[in-house]
């Protein structure tokens, strides 16, 4: 265990935010424009822009923008309908209120159009401001803490130095107390049986492998794995070769449980995190790119994110912050002022595996006691959400749950 | 001779290029110089000795694929001379054109 604590901001479910945002979520494509110009206009950072494009109903992104709405870095909630679509924005607005949170509701066809939703839109957010800052703060330990990781524009150097560094962090991390979460079932195909050796039960063993066979007979039917052409570029063949080295960023300890997008975890340990729909494909790719699985990761809960890039992504997130950790050394020289730690350094033979590990938990740390990341510093708030379908997880996934 | 390739684990049976190594180049491949037949970048991979078609590369310790036709010592492996055993990888110069087999 840790000593380690920061000032966090009590929410009414007991959970604790690093963050303290106000979100404006666009609820169909159509309020999009309109969401961003209020926030935009509002001209300031801790307001952030999330949304639902679809108008069609579907389970998976109501969840979602549930999850997102009452994670405990928001601290309020301003939803912009257009009015016909069909996200059940009643009900969305009565979870963010049963959660503590001051909530409000735009309809921009009951508004009038353009001009009138935008002015109404900035007043509410001044209001929500304003009631978001009346949040309570709390000493915040590590064993409330959700972190992380995904991996993007990976390419051969991503694991031999920036995976493993993380893995090293999240035993630390986990050691001391924290829910670490790692995902991508179908960047995991190959490292199955090995995955499955760690899980905490034979059980949860047997549903981790039955979640990456999902995965590869879903990519199947796709035609594709998660291999981009960047990755071959980098030196990367294979969607098994991938796989190993992003397997390296779930470190060392036990496999406490088996998440969907959602799923908090019930207590600290090490989490893997199933991205891949249920059923047969309908929505086309289960992530179409990086931001999809952060969003998946701040649903289940996730304060900040491990991101590890070998090509050099620049991307952030709404509502939870991204820390980047690169891959490359070249990539680096390239992108530095996008990045938090240079895990290069151990190619250049600058910095052992364990110095870089030691860097990222005390980045991990200054980011959660409130000390913006790059990305968040540069104004990064990308957010993406599309269809997808779920079934809820099983008995088995989350052992800690059913032996209490 | 350049140390510009590492061994990753003890099983596999190729090197991973840590320094962009130009062709004609000569690195240390298990203590012994071996001259580059083309230039190599940085994450790369070269056999650690001669493979041949059906091989399963290592890599890791783990197989990561198989190879579709040899490699002498030395020599890149990627896309044009080995393949998933699992799922087909797709490049850009496929765009449109379906999975690249």
């Amino acid at each position: 265990m840790s000593e380690w604590q920061t000032q966090g901001y009590l929410r009414a479910d007991g959970r604790k935010g690093i963050r303290n945002i106000v979100v404006v979520a666009y609820l169909v494509e159509c309020a999009h424009h309109i969401a961003r110009a209020m926030v935009t206009q509002s001209g300031r950072e801790d307001v952030h822009l999330i949304g639902f494009p679809g108008c069609y109903p579907n389970d998976y992104a109501t969840r979602m923008m549930e999850a997102c709405c009452t994670h405990p870095n928001v601290g309020a909630v301003l939803l912009v309908s257009l009015g016909c679509e069909s996200m059940d924005r009643d009900a969305l607005l009565d979870t963010v209120r049963a959660s503590g949170r001051e909530a409000e509701l735009l309809v921009i066809q009951e508004q009038g159009g353009t001009r009138r939703s935008l002015a109404q839109g900035l007043g509410a957010i001044e209001r929500l401001r304003i009631a978001a800052d009346a949040c309570p703060r709390a000493a915040m330990s590590m064993d409330e803490l959700v972190v992380g990781t995904i991996c993007g524009g990976s390419d051969g150097t991503s694991g031999i130095t920036a995976n493993p560094a993380v893995g090293q962090c999240f035993d630390r991390l986990v050691a001391e107390g924290a829910a670490c979460i790692f995902e991508e079932t179908g960047e995991l195909i190959g490292c199955e049986r090995i995955m499955a050796s760690r899980a905490v039960t034979p059980e949860l063993g047997i549903e981790i492998e039955a979640s990456v066979a999902k995965a590869e007979q879903y990519y199947r039917t796709l035609g594709f794995g998660s291999f981009a052409p960047g990755n071959a570029d980098g030196g990367l063949t294979t969607q098994e070769e991938k796989s190993m080295g992003a397997y390296s960023k779930s470190g060392d300890s036990p496999i406490s449980g088996l998440l969907k997008p959602g799923d908090i975890p019930p207590r600290g340990g090490l989490y893997l995190l199933d991205v891949v729909p249920d059923g047969e494909p309908r929505f086309g790719f289960p992530n179409i790119s990086d931001n999809a699985e952060i969003v998946e990761m701040i649903a289940c809960g996730a304060h900040l994110t491990l991101f590890t890039t070998g090509r050099g992504s620049v991307v952030g997130s709404a509502i939870s912050p991204v820390i980047k950790v690169c891959a490359n050394p070249k990539t680096y020289r390239a992108l530095s002022d996008d990045m938090d730690v240079n895990a290069g350094r151990i190619l250049m033979r600058e910095a052992s595996l364990a110095e870089v590990a030691e860097e990222i938990y005390h980045c991990v740390r200054a980011v959660a006691e409130g000390q913006a990341s790059v990305s968040e510093a540069l104004g990064h708030q990308e957010f993406i959400l599309t269809y997808k379908a779920f079934e809820p997880i099983g008995p088995a996934c989350l052992p800690a749950v059913r032996s209490r | 001779m350049k140390q510009n390739f590492i061994l990753l684990h003890p099983e596999d049976n190729v090197l991973v290029c840590i320094e962009s190594s130009a062709e004609g180049v000569e690195v240390d491949v298990d203590g012994q110089a071996v001259r580059l037949p083309a230039a190599i970048e940085v994450g790369h991979k070269i056999a650690r000795h001669a493979l041949y078609e059906g091989d399963k590369v290592v890599k890791y310790g783990a197989p990561i694929g198989s190879m579709l036709n040899s490699a002498s010592r030395g020599e890149h492996v990627h896309l044009h001379n080995m393949r998933s055993d699992y799922i087909p990888s797709h490049t850009r110069n496929r765009r449109g054109g379906g999975p690249h087999v």
